[in-house]
């Protein structure tokens, strides 16, 4: 969905008086005051638990580490672009074999998706683990993972593009259709281009799912970010500070990948469809809240 | 099948394991969302700043991560629950920012002019949200919700990772002592597909009964 800017919620509330902007001060020392006393109580319960003493901090600074948890992050990474490269394809093969006129192309399609999107990821990757080695199929570490992943997230990705294609205008197929288009032709060179390039914010979204999915290597002993931060605690006993900086280290990533998202999205002219909002954006005048947000701002 | 049937009590147990932290963690991810929608969209500029943060961080950490560090390292600082609610409150917390983007997507559809004779009528901000607002959001929304709780449902799994005994580490226990692994694994997988596609047949019949049509 378009992120609205905040201006445009500018039709919940008037230009605020006097009393208004009271009334938000007084709230905004409130939550500060509540939130302060929350952060001082948390704080506080560490420092009781000595869990903030320097000395059981500044190892995880020193170069040894870093570079040790550095090498989880390149293979995070690795594995991201692995299961990216595979199941952008794959997802989108599925978009348009899912909206093929043949059920023989259909209906395989659907099977494939929603049997991916409603089975947990854990459990294909305990069939990788413990099911396929007992009938002599053994790949790598880092498949055993890429595996499960490649196959829930092109499911999903199917479902973003699919969302892409049906909320297409149908006068672009039947106007390539009238210019003697085969149908492959029209799917590739007006469906496709379009679609993909309006549901292009929902696909890096969907890369940052996907990045997150990789910490699932913990499970499968692939060496990426949560995994080495599980076998260094298991050296260090520094439980906290190691997993506070691993979930900074995911934020800060997965972050800028949301911030590139958003910015997407803010370019795209086009509401941007997600796959279950389909007919709720279209039961909605696209842009009705643009003039009112355009009037008050 | 057989080893399925042997060990019925403890594919009951698993199951009823993985339902009851579905239920608990959805019901606290929906209040959850809808408290931190309406935050974001309030007047007050630290709320909407610490909604923001909120949704910002359980979107960009894995749950796996958070998981881990809820179980095996806060009870480092004594903060020690029982398991099964500590998976349930940081399940809740992590999908209460997807259940956040839902609703604020919901937010969207709510024409403007209903909001103005709300505040015309002299009803106040937080009349507004509970009257106008959050209802006719969550209707527009209920699909999107649905698959939310959907994703909900699959991430319950991970609590087999942190020793949980719920429907994927049951079928791993079954598996060892059976080794049946094919038979086991794809009654299981059966078994989330079956509960999925319940909550999305469920999501379909309460969209068409709540939808407002424009």
């Amino acid at each position: 969905m378009k992120t609205l800017p905040s201006h445009q919620l500018a039709y919940l509330y008037d230009n605020p008086g006097p009393l208004a902007r009271r009334r938000a001060m007084v709230w905004s020392i409130v939550s500060v005051v509540v939130i302060a006393c929350v952060a001082v109580a948390g704080l506080w319960q560490l420092d009781e638990s000595e869990q903030l003493d320097s000395d059981r901090w500044t190892p995880l600074l020193s170069p040894d580490i870093a570079e040790y948890l550095f090498v989880g992050l390149r293979g995070t990474l690795v594995a991201a672009a692995v299961v990216a490269a595979f199941s952008l394809p794959l997802g989108v093969l599925l978009a348009v074999a899912r909206t093929s006129h043949s059920a023989l192309v259909r209906v395989p399609a659907i099977i494939f998706i929603e049997l991916f999107r409603t089975v947990p990821v854990l459990l294909l990757i305990y069939v990788m683990l413990f099911a396929l080695p007992t009938y002599g199929i053994n790949p790598g570490v880092l498949w055993k993972l890429a595996i499960p992943l490649v196959l829930a997230n092109s499911a999903a990705i199917a479902e973003i593009v699919r969302a892409g294609i049906l909320s297409l205008p149908r006068g672009q197929t039947e106007a390539g259709l009238s210019l003697g288009m085969r149908r492959s032709q029209v799917v590739r060179s007006v469906v496709l281009p379009q679609s993909l390039r309006n549901v292009t914010p929902s696909l890096v979204s969907q890369l940052v799912s996907l990045l997150k999915d990789t910490s699932l290597g913990y499970v499968v002993a692939f060496t990426e970010l949560l995994y080495r931060a599980q076998v260094l605690t298991s050296y260090n006993r520094l439980l906290i500070q190691t997993y506070v900086v691993v979930t900074l280290v995911y934020l800060i990533v997965n972050g800028s990948l949301s911030l590139l998202a958003a910015r997407l999205r803010a370019r795209t002219d086009a509401p941007v469809p997600l796959p279950a909002l389909a007919t709720t954006t279209s039961a909605v005048t696209p842009g009705a809240l643009a003039p009112e947000g355009a009037r008050h701002g | 099948m057989d080893a399925l049937t042997h060990s019925g009590d403890l594919v009951a147990e698993a199951l009823g394991t993985t339902l009851l932290i579905a239920a608990i963690s959805a019901l606290g991810a929906l209040v959850i969302g809808v408290l931190v929608t309406v935050a974001r969209i309030s007047s007050v500029p630290v709320l909407r700043a610490i909604a923001f943060c909120y949704v910002q961080f359980f979107l960009n950490v894995p749950l796996l991560a958070l998981l881990l560090l809820a179980v095996f390292a806060l009870p480092d600082a004594g903060l020690i629950m029982p398991l099964s609610t500590t998976v349930i409150v940081t399940l809740a917390l992590y999908e209460g920012a997807y259940v956040a983007e839902a609703v604020r997507s919901g937010v969207n559809t709510v024409a403007s002019g209903e909001v103005e004779a709300a505040r015309a009528l002299g009803m106040r901000f937080g009349q507004v949200m509970r009257k106008i607002v959050v209802p006719q959001a969550l209707r527009a929304v209920v699909q999107p919700l649905g698959n939310v709780m959907i994703a909900l449902l699959m991430n319950t799994a991970l609590a087999a990772t942190v020793r949980v005994v719920e429907l994927t580490s049951a079928a791993n226990r079954i598996n060892n002592v059976a080794a049946q692994p094919i038979v086991i694994y794809a009654a299981v997988g059966a078994a989330y597909m079956a509960m999925a596609m319940c909550l999305g047949l469920l999501a379909g019949r309460l969209e068409k009964r709540v939808a407002i049509v424009r």
